[in-house]
């Protein structure tokens, strides 16, 4: 095992799930015997404004927040999340990103424009940009509410954690609600090889 | 029992309380609070209730403590102004059984007001405070501080910042303690505060601090950490996480009692080291008090006194070479300047929304509150005038009211909401009518406390623990306080709204507006078809934008800049179908 702590920053807008996702995620490394910490800010931030989760894994974690430009995996569920927080991402470094795009006010009225070539600008700071549509992916799963689960699929494969242990961690939370579809748009996100 | 579970910092408290055999539990909504007392509600074993406010909270807690059981109280710190009342006499009363005040602190003000530093409370209070660094300590802190209640029968403060309280960590649950019920046993001189009996407690107090500080210089709620002697770090709660991740080499003195501060520990640490820094955020609480034992010690020159700190503001802080920072730069440096801001915004389908379109149109002074609806002053409604503290709007509309010269004709409207008058503004309200202030009180009732996730309070209907209870009806205690006009609107009918404006801000004499909305987020039953518009009827004024609707967006079509609808957003609350005035949006049914 290695001794460094890996840092993931999930990135995106209030109501997509990034908690969700994150808890998801931290329960599935818990397992696998790692320390984890993860930080994130609840209250003002989830209306409609941006909101992130750090979790840092590795055999003793310190500080619950990544320093600055230190994240090894950058998952972002809104393309121009991921631009806001590319400067965080350390050299060598991969991007996952949900090609959805939500319109801040400012944008949304027509007063500042969408930032243009995302994917081009992530690809000339990370070593990997892997493109997701989990949109799509979700509604090809059945069940358009779990974006997030697809995108955590993504992330697994970057993560050296048992395919069993994702199954029993998402059977854990899902039982009660939408296990199947939630256990298929997983690996639909898992098996995305990123072609843009 | 031995599991190893991933908590937050809130739900360890929670955990702690449990452990520790509480069986009273009360607050007052607040971030970064918010999710202790409702984690608390799983164990059966713990009665907890929310509170109208943070002074009635502590209360129940300092009566359930006198009564014999061990009880907790929470709040954000800004609660603790409003709890400070009781709590700086709880210290000269002491408690029976077991006091634990969490104060969650906010720096960077991710969701408050304001970033006071409330260790200060502890010195002021003259009681004993704990500040875990973690999860863990959360849970074993709680414990401990329930013990120090007792043994020095004082109210113990756990302080903790937003990072501790959301950030999660690993801990080993244990076996929770049998709560005891104790008795309340009458003891005058001790729980009756005249000044005869207060004088004779002050000295109590005031020995108890010297006993106090001599568990502070013993006590195992510290880990003093050798490594390389030219730097010695003394730290406390999440900035220690800080100093051992960027600094692993220095020798550190991690202090988990934090007031009374143990000085002979101190004196003993900083003789070993060359250099002594302070890493602490906020004020210079530890600086000072160390700088006053005569302890040369660097701190607040090298770490900014403003906003948050995080592993960057920490390495640069030892880096002689670094810029030193001195402002609150951790958010801005996060993000790139390139991608455009994304504020949080009032959601779609929000009740507030239609209000506060109309309420622009009176040209009126607004004083604000702290809710959701705060976010009106900012771009486009940017309606609110003021904003202070909970309740604030009401007394300083009636000042606002009686400053005003005999030519200043706007009128004076305060916006408060439901959960927040019932916190703090009643009072407000009972001096309006008292002294014939002729503003117009509007309570935005949206039957919940929003902000903070949707809690219960006395006029949403429901407890903490989810049972039934009387809804205070907010119209009918108006009228009881003395308001005759009392004016009750749908605030999706922006024509209603408008007529009651105008109707309570022309008279002279106090007037109370409520509107009577369910925040949209807790009322996911009606879904009406969605509205759309007929990009042919759009002319493109942009006015429908003016409301602020997420669900909103501009789209360019025959080289003009029109309006569409975002169906996945819209909550078919019909504000903009009524905005329109070229009738370009409209519902299918209509």
């Amino acid at each position: 095992m290695s001794t460094r702590t890996t840092n993931i920053r999930l990135a995106g807008v209030g109501g997509q799930g990034i908690l969700v996702a994150s808890e998801a995620l931290c329960d599935a490394l818990l397992s696998s015997g790692f320390d984890v910490k993860k930080s994130e800010v609840h209250g003002m931030a989830q209306r409609g404004g941006t909101v992130n989760s750090d979790v840092r894994f590795g055999p003793k974690v310190f500080s619950p927040i990544i320093p600055e430009g230190e994240v090894d995996l950058l998952l972002a569920f809104e393309q121009m999340e991921a631009l806001r927080y590319l400067p965080s991402l350390k050299a060598g470094g991969v991007v996952i990103v949900n090609r959805q795009r939500i319109l801040p006010s400012a944008v949304a009225s027509g007063k500042l424009e969408y930032p243009a070539e995302i994917e081009s600008r992530l690809a000339e700071h990370a070593a990997e940009v892997i493109s997701v549509d989990g949109l799509t992916l979700a509604k090809e799963a059945g069940s358009v509410r779990s974006v997030n689960i697809c995108l955590l699929g993504a992330l697994s494969r970057f993560l050296d954690i048992e395919e069993s242990v994702w199954e029993s961690v998402l059977t854990e939370r899902f039982r009660n609600k939408g296990l199947e579809a939630n256990l298929r748009v997983f690996a639909l996100g898992r098996g995305n090889t990123g072609t843009r | 029992m031995n599991t190893t579970v991933l908590l937050s910092g809130n739900e360890a408290i929670a955990r702690g309380a449990y452990e520790a055999g509480v069986r009273v539990a009360a607050g007052y909504p607040g971030t970064p609070s918010t999710e202790i007392l409702e984690n608390i509600t799983q164990y059966e074993t713990i009665y907890a209730e929310w509170a109208p406010n943070e002074k009635v909270a502590f209360e129940v807690a300092l009566g359930a403590a006198f009564g014999g059981a061990r009880a907790l109280c929470t709040m954000k710190h800004v609660g603790v102004n409003v709890a400070s009342d009781p709590l700086l006499t709880a210290s000269y009363t002491g408690v029976n059984r077991g006091l634990v005040l969490v104060s969650a602190d906010d720096p960077g003000m991710h969701s408050s007001q304001n970033e006071q530093d409330n260790r200060h409370y502890a010195r002021f209070a003259k009681i004993p405070m704990l500040e875990p660094s973690d999860s863990r300590e959360c849970r074993d802190f709680t414990v401990r501080a329930f013990e120090i209640s007792e043994e020095y029968d004082t109210p113990v403060l756990l302080r903790t910042t937003t990072r501790v309280n959301h950030g999660k960590s690993t801990l080993s649950l244990s076996d929770p303690q049998e709560p005891v019920f104790g008795r309340f046993e009458c003891n005058l001189q001790k729980y009756v505060m005249i000044p005869a009996y207060a004088m004779k407690r002050h000295v109590i107090v005031e020995e108890r601090m010297i006993r106090l500080r001599e568990l502070s210089n013993t006590t195992d709620l510290k880990a003093i950490e050798w490594g390389d002697t030219s730097i010695g770090v003394i730290t406390s709660g999440i900035a220690y996480q800080y100093v051992r991740e960027v600094l692993p080499e220095a020798s550190v003195l991690k202090l988990g009692m934090t007031y009374p501060l143990p000085d002979r520990l101190i004196r003993d640490f900083a003789s070993k080291v060359e250099k002594l820094y302070v890493v602490e955020e906020l004020d210079p609480f530890l600086e000072e008090q160390i700088r006053s034992l005569g302890i040369e010690v660097i701190g607040k020159e090298r770490f900014p006194i403003v906003g948050e700190l995080n592993p960057k503001l920490v390495a640069a802080g030892f880096d002689r070479s670094a810029r030193v920072l001195t402002g609150p730069d951790a958010r801005e440096d996060m993000g790139a300047p390139t991608v455009p801001s994304r504020p949080p915004v009032l959601c779609p389908g929000c009740p507030h929304r239609g209000f506060f379109h109309v309420l622009k149109k009176m040209k009126a002074i607004v004083t604000g509150d702290i809710g959701c609806y705060t976010l009106s002053v900012l771009p486009p409604l940017e309606v609110m005038d003021t904003c202070v503290c909970m309740g604030a709007s009401i007394g300083s509309a009636l000042g606002i009211r009686r400053a005003q010269s005999p030519d200043d004709r706007r009128p004076v409207v305060a916006v408060i909401g439901d959960s927040t008058f019932v916190h703090s503004g009643i009072t407000g309200l009972i001096d309006a009518v008292y002294n014939g202030t002729a503003a117009t009180i509007c309570i935005l009732d949206n039957s919940t406390t929003a902000m903070t996730g949707g809690q219960e309070h006395p006029a949403s209907g429901k407890t903490l623990m989810g049972a039934p209870a009387p809804k205070l009806d907010l119209a009918a205690l108006a009228r009881a306080i003395g308001v005759e006009d009392v004016l009750v609107v749908d605030p999706y009918d922006l024509e209603a709204v408008e007529k009651a404006l105008r109707y309570a801000t022309r008279t002279d004499r106090p007037s109370v507006i409520i509107t009577n909305r369910p925040c949209v987020l807790r009322d996911r039953s009606q879904k009406p078809p969605k509205s759309s518009i007929a990009l042919e009827m759009c002319t493109g004024c942009q006015v429908c934008f003016r409301i602020g609707c997420p669900a909103l967006e501009s789209v360019t079509a025959d080289d003009k800049l029109r309006a569409r609808i975002n169906a996945d957003l819209c909550q078919s609350c019909g504000v903009c179908v009524q905005v329109c005035r070229f009738e370009a949006i409209g519902r299918p049914e209509e």
